[in-house]
Protein backbone atom coordinates (compact mmCIF):
# COMPACT_ATOMS: atom_id res chain seq x y z
CA UNK A 1 0.00 0.00 0.00
CA UNK A 2 1.53 3.51 -0.90
CA UNK A 3 -0.28 6.47 0.44
CA UNK A 4 -0.38 9.46 -2.31
CA UNK A 5 -1.48 13.20 -0.95
CA UNK A 6 -4.12 15.38 -2.86
CA UNK A 7 -2.69 19.01 -3.48
CA UNK A 8 -4.46 21.89 -4.15
CA UNK A 9 -2.32 24.28 -5.51
CA UNK A 10 -4.60 27.57 -6.06
CA UNK A 11 -3.28 30.74 -8.10
CA UNK A 12 -4.72 34.27 -9.04
CA UNK A 13 -3.57 34.27 -12.34
CA UNK A 14 -2.75 32.32 -15.33
CA UNK A 15 0.81 33.43 -15.87
CA UNK A 16 2.47 31.97 -12.30
CA UNK A 17 0.61 28.91 -12.30
CA UNK A 18 1.55 27.78 -16.28
CA UNK A 19 5.30 28.61 -14.64
CA UNK A 20 4.64 26.28 -12.02
CA UNK A 21 3.44 23.45 -14.68
CA UNK A 22 6.61 24.09 -16.63
CA UNK A 23 8.90 23.73 -13.28
CA UNK A 24 6.51 21.11 -11.62
CA UNK A 25 7.35 18.94 -14.83
CA UNK A 26 10.77 19.86 -15.27
CA UNK A 27 11.26 18.74 -11.26
CA UNK A 28 9.57 15.14 -13.01
CA UNK A 29 6.44 15.62 -11.18
CA UNK A 30 3.20 14.37 -12.83
CA UNK A 31 0.81 16.77 -12.84
CA UNK A 32 -3.10 14.95 -13.03
CA UNK A 33 -5.36 17.79 -13.43
CA UNK A 34 -5.69 21.66 -13.74
CA UNK A 35 -8.56 23.27 -12.77
CA UNK A 36 -8.61 27.42 -15.07
CA UNK A 37 -11.91 29.89 -14.81
CA UNK A 38 -11.14 29.69 -19.20
CA UNK A 39 -9.56 27.60 -21.71
CA UNK A 40 -6.10 28.50 -22.09
CA UNK A 41 -4.85 27.50 -25.49
CA UNK A 42 -1.70 24.89 -25.93
CA UNK A 43 -1.90 24.46 -22.06
CA UNK A 44 -2.00 20.82 -23.19
CA UNK A 45 1.61 20.45 -23.90
CA UNK A 46 2.28 22.28 -21.02
CA UNK A 47 1.02 19.89 -18.66
CA UNK A 48 1.86 17.39 -20.85
CA UNK A 49 -1.35 15.66 -22.12
CA UNK A 50 -1.32 13.51 -24.60
CA UNK A 51 -2.41 14.63 -27.97
CA UNK A 52 -6.33 14.23 -28.25
CA UNK A 53 -7.59 11.04 -30.76
CA UNK A 54 -10.69 12.93 -31.34
CA UNK A 55 -9.51 13.71 -34.82
CA UNK A 56 -9.21 9.69 -35.43
CA UNK A 57 -12.35 9.07 -33.87
CA UNK A 58 -14.44 11.83 -36.12
CA UNK A 59 -12.62 10.47 -39.22
CA UNK A 60 -13.97 6.47 -38.44
CA UNK A 61 -17.05 8.74 -37.58
CA UNK A 62 -17.03 10.47 -40.78
CA UNK A 63 -15.93 7.28 -42.96
CA UNK A 64 -19.22 5.50 -41.53
CA UNK A 65 -21.45 8.18 -42.76
CA UNK A 66 -20.43 8.00 -45.94
CA UNK A 67 -20.55 4.40 -45.94
CA UNK A 68 -24.20 4.72 -44.83
CA UNK A 69 -25.81 7.14 -46.80
CA UNK A 70 -23.94 5.48 -50.00
CA UNK A 71 -25.74 2.32 -49.00
CA UNK A 72 -28.82 3.52 -48.30
CA UNK A 73 -29.15 5.73 -51.20
CA UNK A 74 -27.77 2.55 -53.22
CA UNK A 75 -30.66 0.26 -51.61
CA UNK A 76 -33.35 2.74 -51.73
CA UNK A 77 -32.83 4.36 -55.60
CA UNK A 78 -30.39 2.22 -57.24
CA UNK A 79 -31.45 -1.60 -55.80
CA UNK A 80 -34.98 -1.68 -54.53
CA UNK A 81 -36.65 1.00 -56.88
CA UNK A 82 -34.79 2.93 -59.58
CA UNK A 83 -36.26 5.81 -60.57
CA UNK A 84 -35.88 8.23 -63.21
CA UNK A 85 -35.92 11.80 -61.92
CA UNK A 86 -35.38 14.67 -64.60
CA UNK A 87 -33.91 11.82 -66.85
CA UNK A 88 -31.62 10.83 -64.83
CA UNK A 89 -31.75 7.10 -64.72
CA UNK A 90 -30.50 5.43 -61.54
CA UNK A 91 -29.85 2.00 -63.05
CA UNK A 92 -26.55 2.34 -61.97
CA UNK A 93 -25.38 4.13 -58.80
CA UNK A 94 -22.17 6.09 -60.97
CA UNK A 95 -25.50 7.56 -63.41
CA UNK A 96 -26.54 10.06 -61.09
CA UNK A 97 -23.55 10.28 -58.30
CA UNK A 98 -23.65 14.08 -58.44
CA UNK A 99 -27.47 13.97 -57.19
CA UNK A 100 -26.04 11.72 -54.24
CA UNK A 101 -23.07 13.36 -53.19
CA UNK A 102 -25.36 16.19 -51.08
CA UNK A 103 -26.56 13.63 -49.04
CA UNK A 104 -23.12 11.68 -48.78
CA UNK A 105 -21.59 15.13 -47.40
CA UNK A 106 -24.79 15.39 -44.89
CA UNK A 107 -24.73 12.06 -43.86
CA UNK A 108 -20.72 12.42 -43.08
CA UNK A 109 -21.01 15.89 -41.26
CA UNK A 110 -23.88 14.40 -39.42
CA UNK A 111 -22.35 11.13 -38.05
CA UNK A 112 -18.69 12.89 -37.43
CA UNK A 113 -20.77 16.11 -35.34
CA UNK A 114 -22.78 13.74 -33.83
CA UNK A 115 -20.25 10.88 -33.03
CA UNK A 116 -17.66 13.26 -31.34
CA UNK A 117 -19.98 15.18 -29.11
CA UNK A 118 -21.37 11.77 -28.26
CA UNK A 119 -17.90 10.64 -27.31
CA UNK A 120 -16.90 13.43 -25.60
CA UNK A 121 -19.73 13.55 -23.82
CA UNK A 122 -19.27 9.75 -22.83
CA UNK A 123 -15.37 9.63 -22.00
CA UNK A 124 -15.64 13.15 -20.00
CA UNK A 125 -18.88 11.30 -17.80
CA UNK A 126 -21.08 14.26 -18.39
CA UNK A 127 -24.70 12.52 -18.95
CA UNK A 128 -27.72 13.32 -17.19
CA UNK A 129 -27.63 13.69 -13.73
CA UNK A 130 -23.93 13.63 -12.60
CA UNK A 131 -22.71 15.92 -10.31
CA UNK A 132 -19.89 18.28 -10.57
CA UNK A 133 -16.72 17.09 -10.17
CA UNK A 134 -14.76 20.10 -9.58
CA UNK A 135 -12.41 19.65 -6.53
CA UNK A 136 -12.50 23.59 -6.18
CA UNK A 137 -15.65 25.97 -6.91
CA UNK A 138 -13.53 28.90 -6.97
CA UNK A 139 -11.82 28.05 -10.22
CA UNK A 140 -15.08 28.27 -12.07
CA UNK A 141 -14.92 32.51 -10.67
CA UNK A 142 -10.95 33.75 -10.92
CA UNK A 143 -8.93 30.71 -9.51
CA UNK A 144 -6.85 28.65 -11.08
CA UNK A 145 -5.86 25.10 -9.05
CA UNK A 146 -3.19 22.47 -10.23
CA UNK A 147 -4.00 19.66 -8.61
CA UNK A 148 -1.73 16.85 -7.75
CA UNK A 149 -1.25 13.44 -6.47
CA UNK A 150 2.05 12.76 -4.74
CA UNK A 151 4.03 10.82 -2.41
CA UNK A 152 5.35 11.90 0.54
CA UNK A 153 8.86 13.35 -0.53
CA UNK A 154 7.42 14.23 -3.80
CA UNK A 155 4.49 16.79 -2.44
CA UNK A 156 7.01 18.60 -0.14
CA UNK A 157 9.79 19.15 -3.21
CA UNK A 158 6.30 20.17 -5.24
CA UNK A 159 5.31 22.42 -2.44
CA UNK A 160 8.47 24.33 -2.48
CA UNK A 161 8.16 24.77 -5.94
CA UNK A 162 4.54 26.10 -6.19
CA UNK A 163 5.63 28.73 -3.33
CA UNK A 164 7.73 29.70 -5.65
CA UNK A 165 6.09 30.35 -8.63
CA UNK A 166 3.80 32.51 -5.75
CA UNK A 167 1.09 30.23 -5.56
CA UNK A 168 -1.97 31.66 -3.20
CA UNK A 169 -2.75 29.03 -1.36
CA UNK A 170 -1.54 25.52 -0.65
CA UNK A 171 -4.12 23.17 -0.15
CA UNK A 172 -3.93 19.07 1.39
CA UNK A 173 -6.95 18.07 0.99
CA UNK A 174 -6.40 14.15 2.76
CA UNK A 175 -5.02 11.34 1.27
CA UNK A 176 -5.05 8.74 -1.46
CA UNK A 177 -4.50 4.52 -0.72
CA UNK A 178 -3.02 3.44 -3.86
CA UNK A 179 -2.84 -0.39 -4.75
CA UNK A 180 0.99 -1.27 -5.59
CA UNK A 181 1.34 -2.67 -9.17
CA UNK A 182 2.44 -6.24 -9.74
CA UNK B 1 20.70 41.60 -40.70
CA UNK B 2 18.03 44.08 -39.82
CA UNK B 3 14.59 41.95 -39.39
CA UNK B 4 12.36 44.78 -39.13
CA UNK B 5 13.09 46.39 -42.81
CA UNK B 6 12.92 44.16 -45.32
CA UNK B 7 15.51 43.90 -48.70
CA UNK B 8 14.91 41.88 -51.35
CA UNK B 9 17.72 39.37 -51.85
CA UNK B 10 19.21 39.61 -55.03
CA UNK B 11 18.22 36.43 -56.33
CA UNK B 12 14.78 37.16 -55.76
CA UNK B 13 14.87 40.30 -57.57
CA UNK B 14 17.24 37.93 -60.33
CA UNK B 15 14.29 35.71 -60.74
CA UNK B 16 11.28 37.71 -60.97
CA UNK B 17 13.21 39.59 -63.74
CA UNK B 18 13.58 36.01 -65.24
CA UNK B 19 10.08 35.30 -64.93
CA UNK B 20 9.15 38.50 -66.31
CA UNK B 21 11.37 38.25 -68.88
CA UNK B 22 10.99 34.72 -70.40
CA UNK B 23 7.20 35.11 -69.65
CA UNK B 24 7.47 38.94 -72.26
CA UNK B 25 8.99 37.00 -74.82
CA UNK B 26 6.58 34.07 -75.03
CA UNK B 27 3.42 36.60 -75.37
CA UNK B 28 5.39 38.23 -77.66
CA UNK B 29 5.60 34.77 -79.59
CA UNK B 30 2.05 33.87 -78.51
CA UNK B 31 0.85 36.83 -80.63
CA UNK B 32 2.86 36.23 -83.38
CA UNK B 33 2.11 32.56 -83.93
CA UNK B 34 -1.83 32.18 -82.70
CA UNK B 35 -3.43 32.17 -86.24
CA UNK B 36 -7.22 32.39 -86.40
CA UNK B 37 -9.50 29.54 -87.91
CA UNK B 38 -11.96 31.96 -89.44
CA UNK B 39 -14.68 29.15 -90.14
CA UNK B 40 -15.14 27.92 -86.72
CA UNK B 41 -15.33 31.89 -85.55
CA UNK B 42 -12.31 31.68 -83.66
CA UNK B 43 -10.03 35.06 -84.74
CA UNK B 44 -6.75 35.29 -84.75
CA UNK B 45 -4.73 36.37 -81.57
CA UNK B 46 -7.96 35.17 -79.55
CA UNK B 47 -6.07 32.34 -77.55
CA UNK B 48 -3.31 35.06 -76.97
CA UNK B 49 -5.88 38.12 -75.69
CA UNK B 50 -7.37 35.20 -73.68
CA UNK B 51 -4.22 34.48 -71.77
CA UNK B 52 -3.21 38.11 -71.00
CA UNK B 53 -6.41 38.50 -70.18
CA UNK B 54 -6.88 35.23 -67.89
CA UNK B 55 -3.06 36.13 -66.23
CA UNK B 56 -4.01 40.01 -65.87
CA UNK B 57 -7.90 38.68 -64.02
CA UNK B 58 -6.01 35.90 -61.67
CA UNK B 59 -3.60 38.19 -59.86
CA UNK B 60 -5.69 41.21 -59.81
CA UNK B 61 -8.23 39.04 -58.05
CA UNK B 62 -5.61 37.52 -55.67
CA UNK B 63 -4.56 41.35 -54.35
CA UNK B 64 -8.17 41.87 -54.10
CA UNK B 65 -8.55 38.42 -51.64
CA UNK B 66 -5.63 39.61 -50.05
CA UNK B 67 -7.42 42.42 -49.65
CA UNK B 68 -10.28 41.34 -48.72
CA UNK B 69 -8.87 39.34 -46.21
CA UNK B 70 -6.96 42.45 -44.63
CA UNK B 71 -10.47 43.56 -44.59
CA UNK B 72 -12.33 40.62 -42.95
CA UNK B 73 -9.44 40.64 -40.04
CA UNK B 74 -10.01 44.18 -38.79
CA UNK B 75 -14.00 43.60 -39.04
CA UNK B 76 -13.57 40.50 -37.38
CA UNK B 77 -11.24 41.97 -34.52
CA UNK B 78 -9.03 39.25 -35.16
CA UNK B 79 -5.96 39.20 -33.39
CA UNK B 80 -3.96 35.73 -34.61
CA UNK B 81 -3.02 37.45 -37.82
CA UNK B 82 -1.46 40.52 -36.77
CA UNK B 83 1.94 39.62 -37.15
CA UNK B 84 1.57 38.86 -40.41
CA UNK B 85 -0.44 42.05 -41.56
CA UNK B 86 2.20 43.44 -43.17
CA UNK B 87 2.35 40.90 -45.82
CA UNK B 88 -1.38 40.54 -46.32
CA UNK B 89 -1.17 43.98 -47.12
CA UNK B 90 2.09 43.71 -49.41
CA UNK B 91 0.17 40.99 -51.26
CA UNK B 92 -3.04 43.15 -51.41
CA UNK B 93 -0.47 46.21 -53.24
CA UNK B 94 -0.61 44.20 -56.48
CA UNK B 95 -3.83 45.26 -56.73
CA UNK B 96 -3.68 48.80 -58.71
CA UNK B 97 -1.18 47.15 -61.37
CA UNK B 98 -3.91 44.06 -61.72
CA UNK B 99 -6.47 46.20 -62.56
CA UNK B 100 -4.68 48.34 -64.75
CA UNK B 101 -4.27 45.54 -66.49
CA UNK B 102 -7.89 44.68 -66.97
CA UNK B 103 -8.54 48.47 -67.56
CA UNK B 104 -6.23 48.24 -70.56
CA UNK B 105 -7.81 45.17 -72.28
CA UNK B 106 -11.08 46.34 -71.67
CA UNK B 107 -10.51 49.74 -73.92
CA UNK B 108 -8.22 47.88 -76.08
CA UNK B 109 -11.93 45.43 -76.40
CA UNK B 110 -14.53 48.33 -76.30
CA UNK B 111 -12.56 51.46 -78.11
CA UNK B 112 -9.96 49.43 -80.20
CA UNK B 113 -11.51 46.44 -80.93
CA UNK B 114 -8.30 44.64 -80.73
CA UNK B 115 -9.75 41.32 -79.05
CA UNK B 116 -12.69 39.39 -79.36
CA UNK B 117 -12.68 38.25 -75.46
CA UNK B 118 -16.06 39.84 -74.96
CA UNK B 119 -18.79 39.41 -77.78
CA UNK B 120 -21.18 42.06 -76.55
CA UNK B 121 -18.28 44.74 -77.42
CA UNK B 122 -18.62 43.75 -80.83
CA UNK B 123 -20.54 46.58 -82.56
CA UNK B 124 -23.85 46.12 -83.87
CA UNK B 125 -24.64 43.12 -81.82
CA UNK B 126 -27.55 44.80 -81.22
CA UNK B 127 -28.82 46.36 -84.31
CA UNK B 128 -31.01 44.03 -86.20
CA UNK B 129 -29.87 45.50 -88.99
CA UNK B 130 -26.03 44.41 -88.88
CA UNK B 131 -24.76 40.64 -89.92
CA UNK B 132 -23.46 40.79 -86.79
CA UNK B 133 -27.19 41.00 -84.82
CA UNK B 134 -27.37 38.62 -81.20
CA UNK B 135 -30.98 39.02 -80.51
CA UNK B 136 -29.95 37.51 -76.88
CA UNK B 137 -26.95 40.46 -76.56
CA UNK B 138 -29.32 42.52 -77.72
CA UNK B 139 -32.17 42.08 -74.74
CA UNK B 140 -29.06 42.15 -72.49
CA UNK B 141 -27.50 45.44 -73.81
CA UNK B 142 -28.81 47.84 -71.36
CA UNK B 143 -26.73 46.20 -68.76
CA UNK B 144 -23.63 46.80 -71.02
CA UNK B 145 -22.61 49.73 -73.06
CA UNK B 146 -22.14 52.48 -70.68
CA UNK B 147 -24.04 51.08 -67.65
CA UNK B 148 -21.32 48.55 -67.34
CA UNK B 149 -18.47 51.25 -67.82
CA UNK B 150 -19.60 52.89 -64.92
CA UNK B 151 -20.03 49.86 -63.02
CA UNK B 152 -16.55 48.78 -63.79
CA UNK B 153 -14.97 52.35 -63.11
CA UNK B 154 -16.59 52.11 -59.47
CA UNK B 155 -15.43 48.74 -58.67
CA UNK B 156 -11.79 49.46 -59.40
CA UNK B 157 -11.70 53.09 -57.73
CA UNK B 158 -13.87 51.76 -54.52
CA UNK B 159 -11.70 48.77 -53.99
CA UNK B 160 -8.37 50.75 -54.49
CA UNK B 161 -9.53 53.71 -52.37
CA UNK B 162 -10.73 50.69 -49.38
CA UNK B 163 -7.36 49.18 -49.83
CA UNK B 164 -5.08 52.19 -50.05
CA UNK B 165 -6.80 53.40 -46.89
CA UNK B 166 -6.59 50.74 -44.97
CA UNK B 167 -2.90 50.39 -45.79
CA UNK B 168 -2.82 53.82 -45.11
CA UNK B 169 -4.05 54.06 -41.59
CA UNK B 170 -1.82 51.16 -40.79
CA UNK B 171 1.04 52.84 -41.41
CA UNK B 172 0.30 56.55 -40.11
CA UNK B 173 -0.68 54.08 -36.85
CA UNK B 174 3.12 53.02 -36.44
CA UNK B 175 4.27 56.63 -37.19
CA UNK B 176 2.78 57.44 -33.77
CA UNK B 177 5.29 56.75 -31.03
CA UNK B 178 1.71 55.37 -29.11
CA UNK B 179 -1.50 55.62 -30.12
CA UNK B 180 -3.23 55.96 -27.43
CA UNK B 181 -6.86 55.25 -28.42
CA UNK B 182 -6.15 52.94 -30.99
CA UNK B 183 -7.42 55.37 -32.76
CA UNK B 184 -6.21 54.57 -36.33
CA UNK B 185 -7.19 50.78 -35.47
CA UNK B 186 -10.72 51.68 -34.80
CA UNK B 187 -10.75 53.69 -38.36
CA UNK B 188 -9.79 50.61 -39.63
CA UNK B 189 -12.19 48.68 -38.01
CA UNK B 190 -14.77 50.59 -39.37
CA UNK B 191 -13.14 50.92 -43.09
CA UNK B 192 -12.99 47.12 -42.94
CA UNK B 193 -16.30 46.66 -41.99
CA UNK B 194 -18.00 49.00 -44.89
CA UNK B 195 -15.67 47.04 -47.08
CA UNK B 196 -17.06 44.01 -46.93
CA UNK B 197 -20.42 45.43 -47.00
CA UNK B 198 -19.27 46.67 -50.20
CA UNK B 199 -17.41 43.62 -51.25
CA UNK B 200 -19.96 41.40 -50.67
CA UNK B 201 -21.88 42.67 -53.86
CA UNK B 202 -18.89 44.26 -55.69
CA UNK B 203 -17.19 40.66 -55.87
CA UNK B 204 -20.17 39.15 -57.55
CA UNK B 205 -21.26 41.61 -59.73
CA UNK B 206 -17.81 42.17 -61.09
CA UNK B 207 -17.85 38.59 -61.89
CA UNK B 208 -20.99 38.44 -63.99
CA UNK B 209 -19.57 41.69 -65.46
CA UNK B 210 -16.01 40.75 -66.51
CA UNK B 211 -16.22 36.57 -66.23
CA UNK B 212 -19.60 35.58 -67.05
CA UNK B 213 -19.74 38.19 -69.47
CA UNK B 214 -17.57 36.36 -72.03
CA UNK B 215 -20.03 33.65 -71.84
CA UNK B 216 -22.85 36.34 -73.04
CA UNK B 217 -25.47 34.19 -73.47
CA UNK B 218 -24.79 31.89 -70.29
CA UNK B 219 -26.28 33.40 -66.55
CA UNK B 220 -25.62 31.36 -63.08
CA UNK B 221 -25.72 33.09 -59.81
CA UNK B 222 -23.51 31.13 -58.51
CA UNK B 223 -20.36 32.34 -60.02
CA UNK B 224 -19.54 35.09 -58.04
CA UNK B 225 -18.87 33.16 -55.27
CA UNK B 226 -17.16 30.76 -57.46
CA UNK B 227 -14.95 33.07 -58.64
CA UNK B 228 -14.45 34.89 -54.75
CA UNK B 229 -13.73 31.48 -53.46
CA UNK B 230 -11.04 31.22 -55.83
CA UNK B 231 -9.23 34.26 -55.58
CA UNK B 232 -9.79 33.95 -51.67
CA UNK B 233 -7.57 30.41 -51.56
CA UNK B 234 -4.98 31.92 -54.35
CA UNK B 235 -4.76 34.61 -52.09
CA UNK B 236 -4.02 32.82 -49.01
CA UNK B 237 -1.63 30.73 -50.65
CA UNK B 238 0.03 33.68 -51.72
CA UNK B 239 0.68 34.93 -48.16
CA UNK B 240 1.57 31.52 -46.64
CA UNK B 241 4.40 30.93 -49.07
CA UNK B 242 5.32 34.61 -48.68
CA UNK B 243 5.60 34.34 -44.75
CA UNK B 244 7.05 31.02 -44.81
CA UNK B 245 9.93 32.16 -47.34
CA UNK B 246 10.57 35.51 -45.14
CA UNK B 247 10.61 33.20 -41.91
CA UNK B 248 13.29 31.32 -43.59
CA UNK B 249 15.08 33.88 -44.86
CA UNK B 250 15.18 35.31 -40.93
CA UNK B 251 12.58 37.70 -40.90
CA UNK B 252 9.22 37.30 -38.97
CA UNK B 253 11.18 35.31 -36.36
CA UNK B 254 8.24 36.16 -34.04
CA UNK B 255 5.78 34.77 -36.05
CA UNK B 256 4.44 31.51 -33.99
CA UNK B 257 3.95 28.06 -35.15
CA UNK B 258 0.52 28.36 -34.40
CA UNK B 259 -0.17 31.52 -37.12
CA UNK B 260 1.37 29.53 -40.02
CA UNK B 261 -1.22 26.92 -38.32
CA UNK B 262 -3.97 29.06 -38.39
CA UNK B 263 -3.28 29.94 -42.21
CA UNK B 264 -3.12 26.05 -43.10
CA UNK B 265 -6.40 25.79 -41.78
CA UNK B 266 -8.00 28.28 -43.83
CA UNK B 267 -6.24 27.09 -46.57
CA UNK B 268 -7.71 23.72 -46.00
CA UNK B 269 -11.41 26.02 -45.40
CA UNK B 270 -11.35 27.64 -48.33
CA UNK B 271 -10.22 24.37 -50.56
CA UNK B 272 -13.76 23.03 -49.58
CA UNK B 273 -15.22 26.75 -50.56
CA UNK B 274 -14.27 26.48 -53.60
CA UNK B 275 -14.87 22.81 -54.22
CA UNK B 276 -18.68 23.33 -52.74
CA UNK B 277 -19.48 26.42 -54.88
CA UNK B 278 -17.57 24.95 -57.79
CA UNK B 279 -19.35 21.53 -57.50
CA UNK B 280 -23.10 23.46 -56.42
CA UNK B 281 -22.69 25.06 -59.98
CA UNK B 282 -22.13 21.78 -61.96
CA UNK B 283 -24.70 19.81 -59.90
CA UNK B 284 -27.69 22.15 -60.08
CA UNK B 285 -27.05 22.84 -64.24
CA UNK B 286 -26.86 19.02 -64.29
CA UNK B 287 -29.65 18.31 -62.45
CA UNK B 288 -32.23 20.99 -64.04
CA UNK B 289 -30.96 20.09 -67.65
CA UNK B 290 -31.75 23.66 -68.97
CA UNK B 291 -29.88 23.60 -72.48
CA UNK B 292 -29.23 27.48 -71.93
CA UNK B 293 -27.52 27.04 -69.10
CA UNK B 294 -25.45 23.31 -70.14
CA UNK B 295 -24.33 24.83 -72.94
CA UNK B 296 -21.34 26.05 -70.36
CA UNK B 297 -20.92 22.75 -69.06
CA UNK B 298 -21.26 20.54 -72.55
CA UNK B 299 -18.30 23.06 -74.26
CA UNK B 300 -16.10 22.41 -71.34
CA UNK B 301 -17.04 18.24 -71.08
CA UNK B 302 -16.68 18.36 -74.55
CA UNK B 303 -13.14 19.78 -75.65
CA UNK B 304 -11.91 20.91 -71.94
CA UNK B 305 -12.18 17.29 -70.36
CA UNK B 306 -8.61 17.34 -68.89
CA UNK B 307 -8.46 20.78 -67.66
CA UNK B 308 -11.57 20.33 -65.98
CA UNK B 309 -11.21 16.79 -64.18
CA UNK B 310 -7.15 18.67 -63.26
CA UNK B 311 -9.02 21.04 -62.07
CA UNK B 312 -10.97 19.31 -59.84
CA UNK B 313 -8.73 16.76 -58.09
CA UNK B 314 -5.72 19.29 -58.02
CA UNK B 315 -8.06 21.91 -56.15
CA UNK B 316 -10.05 19.31 -53.73
CA UNK B 317 -8.95 15.85 -53.51
CA UNK B 318 -5.41 16.90 -53.26
CA UNK B 319 -5.77 19.73 -50.69
CA UNK B 320 -8.22 17.49 -49.08
CA UNK B 321 -5.65 14.65 -48.07
CA UNK B 322 -2.60 16.64 -47.80
CA UNK B 323 -3.80 19.24 -45.55
CA UNK B 324 -6.27 17.51 -42.98
CA UNK B 325 -3.99 16.30 -40.45
CA UNK B 326 -2.41 19.14 -38.21
CA UNK B 327 1.05 17.80 -38.32
CA UNK B 328 0.84 18.68 -42.11
CA UNK B 329 -0.74 22.09 -41.67
CA UNK B 330 2.32 22.65 -39.00
CA UNK B 331 5.18 21.60 -41.72
CA UNK B 332 6.15 24.01 -43.29
CA UNK B 333 7.65 22.34 -46.30
CA UNK B 334 4.43 20.81 -46.64
CA UNK B 335 2.26 24.24 -46.66
CA UNK B 336 4.65 25.60 -49.24
CA UNK B 337 3.85 22.49 -51.58
CA UNK B 338 0.73 21.73 -51.48
CA UNK B 339 0.05 25.81 -51.92
CA UNK B 340 2.33 25.87 -55.11
CA UNK B 341 0.40 23.12 -56.74
CA UNK B 342 -3.36 24.59 -55.82
CA UNK B 343 -1.76 27.55 -56.77
CA UNK B 344 -0.95 26.58 -60.47
CA UNK B 345 -4.38 24.54 -59.71
CA UNK B 346 -6.23 27.53 -59.31
CA UNK B 347 -4.81 29.66 -62.33
CA UNK B 348 -5.97 26.65 -64.49
CA UNK B 349 -9.34 26.72 -62.91
CA UNK B 350 -8.97 30.62 -64.69
CA UNK B 351 -8.15 29.28 -67.82
CA UNK B 352 -10.62 26.78 -67.36
CA UNK B 353 -13.43 29.29 -66.69
CA UNK B 354 -12.35 31.99 -69.43
CA UNK B 355 -11.11 29.64 -72.86
CA UNK B 356 -13.99 27.90 -73.76
CA UNK B 357 -15.91 31.32 -73.61
CA UNK B 358 -13.59 33.12 -76.16
CA UNK B 359 -11.42 30.02 -77.91
CA UNK B 360 -14.00 27.04 -77.57
CA UNK B 361 -13.84 24.48 -79.57
CA UNK B 362 -10.40 24.79 -81.15
CA UNK B 363 -8.91 24.38 -77.73
CA UNK B 364 -5.83 22.34 -78.20
CA UNK B 365 -4.99 21.70 -74.51
CA UNK B 366 -2.20 23.61 -72.03
CA UNK B 367 0.95 24.71 -73.48
CA UNK B 368 3.51 27.28 -73.17
CA UNK B 369 1.19 29.71 -74.25
CA UNK B 370 -0.64 29.70 -70.54
CA UNK B 371 2.36 28.84 -68.68
CA UNK B 372 4.60 31.47 -70.39
CA UNK B 373 1.44 33.98 -69.19
CA UNK B 374 1.62 33.45 -66.26
CA UNK B 375 5.20 33.26 -65.78
CA UNK B 376 5.11 37.22 -66.76
CA UNK B 377 2.74 37.75 -64.51
CA UNK B 378 3.96 35.76 -61.18
CA UNK B 379 7.04 37.85 -62.19
CA UNK B 380 5.55 41.21 -62.32
CA UNK B 381 3.55 40.21 -58.88
CA UNK B 382 6.32 38.77 -57.22
CA UNK B 383 8.31 42.07 -58.07
CA UNK B 384 5.43 44.39 -56.71
CA UNK B 385 4.67 42.52 -53.41
CA UNK B 386 8.49 42.31 -52.63
CA UNK B 387 8.81 46.16 -53.41
CA UNK B 388 5.88 46.57 -51.31
CA UNK B 389 7.36 45.08 -48.32
CA UNK B 390 10.24 46.93 -48.61
CA UNK B 391 8.30 49.93 -48.04
CA UNK B 392 7.29 49.57 -43.89
CA UNK B 393 8.94 48.10 -41.04
CA UNK B 394 7.52 43.79 -40.94
CA UNK B 395 6.48 44.42 -37.57
CA UNK B 396 3.21 46.29 -36.53
CA UNK B 397 4.39 48.82 -33.98
CA UNK B 398 0.83 50.15 -33.00
CA UNK B 399 -2.15 47.15 -33.02
CA UNK B 400 -3.83 46.46 -29.93
CA UNK B 401 -3.51 42.45 -30.19
CA UNK B 402 -0.12 42.46 -31.03
CA UNK B 403 0.50 41.19 -27.85
CA UNK B 404 -2.13 38.36 -28.38
CA UNK B 405 -0.49 37.53 -31.66
CA UNK B 406 2.65 37.28 -30.19
CA UNK B 407 1.82 35.08 -27.84
CA UNK B 408 -0.39 33.41 -30.05
CA UNK B 409 -0.52 29.51 -29.33
CA UNK B 410 -3.68 27.00 -30.44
Amino acid sequence: MATKQIIHGIFGDEVPMLEACKKLRAAGIRINDVFTPMPIHGIDAIIGLPRTRMAICAFIYGITGTSLATLMMWYMMVSDWPNDIGGKPTWAYYMAVPAFIPITFEATVFCAAHGMALTYLLRCWLIPGTKAKNPDPRTTDDKFMIYLELKEEQAKKAESILKECGVEEVNFKGTLQIEPKH
Amino acid sequence: MNTEIFTIPSKAKMASFILMGLGLVSIICMFMMDKGNEAEHYHAGTRAWSNVFAGSFFFAALALGAAFFLGLQYAAEAGWSTTIKRVIEAVAMYLPWGLSFLMLLFILGQFLHAHHIYHWMQPGVADPTSEHYDAVIAGKIGYFGVFWWVRTILYMVGWTWFTMKLRKNSLDADKLEIDVNNSFHWKNVKLGAWFMVVFAVTSSTATWDWIMSIDTHWFSTMMGWYVFSGMWISALVAITVLVIWLKKLGYLEYVTESTIHDIGKWMFAISFLWTYLYFSQFMLIWYANIPEEVIYFQTRWESYKTLMWTVFFVNFSFPMIMLMSRDCKRNFFFLMFVGTIIFIGHYLDVIMIVMPGTVGHSWTGLSWMEFGTFFFFLGLFIYVVLNALTKAPLRVKNHPFLQEALHHTT
